[in-house]
């Protein structure tokens, strides 16, 4: 599982060509109510694997729920609805034969606030492992830390200080943490939700670095208001508007040349 | 007449507040832009006269009755109390009150007569004169505040000051009542040591405070060690957690956590029912039905069950704890973020994992500081055992035998004739400031733990 950090590659490059692409998210008209409100309408799309996708779009347009929808997040919500298709491998993830626990296990999430737990920085990424049994050892669990410490680029930052608390660290290494938690359970896919929203650009810069590497062995989905950082790091864009996608295409193709009027005068910053 | 000075002074402040505030109203129709509103210089007004006035009322009313009695005291023809001890003065002057209330027996003195006559007289002076005082002060005042009334005077932080002020003066009446109840206990306790030693209160291992009331009575000495009663209180006690606890915590985390939206609608409410329910019909419940259940119950296993079983009154006052309990894990458990809900969950993880692993560990302390608090309920919970448990200290920890708690031995030593002056009334004293000293130190304790945690999500 370990690779070498060392191969960091510009972004566009490692990009690969649409044909070679699988696809390992696949969406058909899906349908979010809350209560009597819909915040979802009719979205279809495929996400490929191994790729970064950004979700953008104006502020409560519906990319969180959206995003929710892929590890049925919205299930813990009590007004929720989902309706539609979410094909995860070809797998419907809301067949009644498929345990959401399980499912959010192979599809990780990372959210807008860090939330790390007020445990120790080992427990916190020891968390995941423990409950999904993925060690038993104290020294497969000692690997398994380091090993997502390393790959969330936080590992010389924390290594002396594992045994303190993971929410006495800056609001940067927070993220990253809590990044480096969802990969300790080695999922598949890794939904984040503007992972960046509360961090400086230093902060930021490291976890862009890290999507970039991360891309080579996850699928990732990253909810962005930064348009700057779609373009970094994704490989394709999907515009969200008032619960609709509008437009879904490759970021450098969205954000030259939009095919939509909407999507066109969001970038430009006309409106949201 | 009282009420009617009472009635007067706030009349009169009222017209002052109406005053002011049309005074003001004209100020500002008239162009000027005032500091406050008209409302503040109205509030102004009020506060100024209503407050000095009410302060000279009481005063009256408490200086009053003294001052007559000592008019009149003084005012009895020359040498008739000449020789006469503290105590028969005041009998004497309890006389003359009878008298002047209309209550006459036998054919008085006449100059008792007289001199009932003059206290009635002297008392209708002093409540015209008070009702007079009450008006001419809280008008004076309020004709001052109306010459306050202008654009630039700052009627809104005076009535703000006046207002903290008076905040201020009710803390403090409630912590020096605090330390009057504090003083007065203290005071009976140290007298009840000068009887009886510390160290055999504290150590003794004999409760049996039969004190002969009167001196031929014969009986034995009395023995006032407190620890078979503390020790019953302890049973009882953690008996009552062992119940609520458990079935609190759980109850907090199902409804918290688990419960549809619609279970908790029904379930809160009639946890909160529970929590109304007053402690002697707990009593009840532990007298009419759990202890008969507990008897036969034992009766069936061919084990003796001893009617008033600390089982019983512990098992009772756990179910009176439960919403207690219940309603402190819950706020505990909500105050923990809904984001690290969300992480535990986002990481694969069950409802039940997510509660054990991160949501208990994070309301640990606030839900530790509801049980200590939970704790000082129980050891000074008085209804439930007076009726449930026994009245004979017993140095025992069978749950089913019968104890008695602090609590019920103060009511049983207080209870009925007493004497404040023998060890035995003056022990509930000291079991009192006991009580306090447990209670406080344990809640102390509560208090630090539950603010520690709040410091940590806030
Ligand atoms: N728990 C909820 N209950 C009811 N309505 C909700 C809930 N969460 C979101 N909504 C509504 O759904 C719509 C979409 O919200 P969502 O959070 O998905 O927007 P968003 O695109 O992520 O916005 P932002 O960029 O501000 O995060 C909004 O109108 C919002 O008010
Ligand atoms: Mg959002």
């Amino acid at each position: 599982m370990v690779t070498d950090s060392s191969s960091t590659q510009p972004i566009r490059e490692t990009a690969r060509p649409v044909h070679q692409e699988r696809t390992k998210i696949s969406t058909h008209e899906v349908d979010v109510f809350y209560g009597a409100a819909q915040a979802i309408r009719k979205v279809s799309i495929d996400l490929y694997e191994k790729a970064v996708t950004a979700f953008i779009g104006p502020s409560g347009c519906g990319k969180s729920t959206f995003l929710r929808c892929l590890n049925r997040m919205n299930d813990t919500i009590d007004v929720a609805r989902v309706e539609g298709t979410i094909l995860l491998d070809g797998q419907d993830i809301y067949d009644p034969k498929v345990d959401p626990v399980q499912l959010r296990a192979r599809v990780g999430m990372v959210f807008q606030k860090p939330n790390p737990f007020p445990k120790s920085i080992y427990d916190n990424i020891a968390y995941g492992p423990r409950i999904h049994g993925l060690a038993t050892r104290k020294s497969d669990f000692d690997d398994i830390v380091e090993w997502s410490l390393r790959k969330a680029a936080i590992w010389d930052e924390v290594k002396d200080r594992l045994d303190q608390p993971g929410t006495g660290l800056s609001g940067g290494q927070q993220q990253r943490l809590c990044i480096a938690r969802a990969l300790a359970v080695q999922p598949e896919v890794l939904l984040m939700d503007e992972p960046c929203s509360a961090l400086d650009p230093i902060a930021t810069a490291k976890v862009e670095e890290l999507i970039a590497e991360m891309k080579m062995e996850y699928t990732i989905v990253i909810v962005t208001h930064n348009m700057q950082q779609a373009g970094r790091v994704a490989d394709r864009t999907a515009f969200f508007y008032l619960g609709d996608l509008i437009e879904y295409e490759t970021t450098a193709k969205l954000f030259m040349n939009p095919r939509e009027e909407q999507t066109e005068a969001y970038i430009s910053g006309r409106f949201g | 007449m009282a009420l009617t000075a009472f009635t007067v002074l706030f009349a009169v402040s009222i017209a002052g507040y109406l005053w002011n505030r049309r005074a003001a109203s004209v100020l500002r129709e008239g162009g000027a832009r005032l500091h406050s509103l008209s409302g503040f210089h109205g509030l102004y007004s009020f506060l100024t006269a209503a407050i000095p006035a009410v302060v000279v009322v009481l005063f009256w009313l408490i200086l009053q009755g003294p001052i007559i009695d000592w008019l009149v005291m003084s005012g009895l023809p020359a040498g008739t109390l000449d020789g006469l001890s503290k105590g028969a003065r005041q009998l004497t002057l309890a006389e003359i009150k009878s008298i002047a209330g209309g209550r006459i027996f036998g054919t008085p003195e006449p100059w008792k007569l007289e001199a009932a006559e003059r206290l009635n007289s002297l008392r209708q002076v002093g409540s015209v004169l008070m009702v007079i005082v009450a008006a001419a002060l809280s008008g004076l005042l309020v004709l001052l505040a109306r010459q306050k009334v202008s654009d630039i005077f700052r009627a809104r932080h005076k009535v703000e000051r006046t207002l903290s002020g008076l905040m201020i003066f009710c803390a403090t009446v409630a912590i020096f009542v605090t330390f009057g109840i504090v003083a007065s206990l203290l005071f009976e306790t140290v007298r009840f040591f000068e009887r009886v030693p510390v160290g055999e209160f504290l150590f003794g291992l004999n409760w049996e405070p039969q004190i002969p009331l009167r001196e031929d009575q014969v009986a034995a000495e009395g023995a006032f060690g407190w620890i078979p009663v503390i020790l019953g209180t302890i049973v009882i006690t953690i008996l009552a957690l062992l119940l609520s606890i458990p079935v609190g915590l759980m109850s907090a985390i199902y409804l918290n956590e688990f419960a549809p939206k619609r279970v908790r609608a029904v379930a809160k409410p009639i946890l909160e029912i529970l929590a109304g329910v007053p402690t002697v019909v707990y009593g009840f419940f532990a007298i009419l039905v759990v202890a008969p259940a507990l008897r036969s119950f034992g009766a069936s296993l061919g084990i003796p069950v001893s009617p008033n079983t600390a089982m019983a009154a512990g098992g009772v006052m756990g179910i009176m704890l439960i919403p207690f309990i219940s309603s402190f894990a819950e706020d505990a458990l909500s105050a923990v973020p809904q984001s690290l809900r969300e992480g535990s969950l986002g990481l694969g993880s069950t409802r039940a994992e997510m509660v054990t692993k991160v949501l208990f560990p994070a309301a640990i302390p606030g839900i530790v500081g509801g049980i200590l608090l939970a704790v000082s309920r129980a050891i000074g919970e008085t209804m439930i055992v007076v009726m449930a448990a026994g009245l004979i200290a017993k140095l025992t920890v069978n749950p089913l035998e019968s104890v008695t708690t602090v609590t019920v031995q103060i009511v049983t030593l207080l209870i009925g004739d007493t004497s404040f002056d023998n060890p035995k009334t003056l022990a509930a004293f000291a079991l009192g400031m006991m009580l306090f000293l447990v209670t406080l130190v344990i809640n102390i304790f509560a208090i630090r733990i539950v603010r520690k945690y709040r410091e940590i999500y806030d």
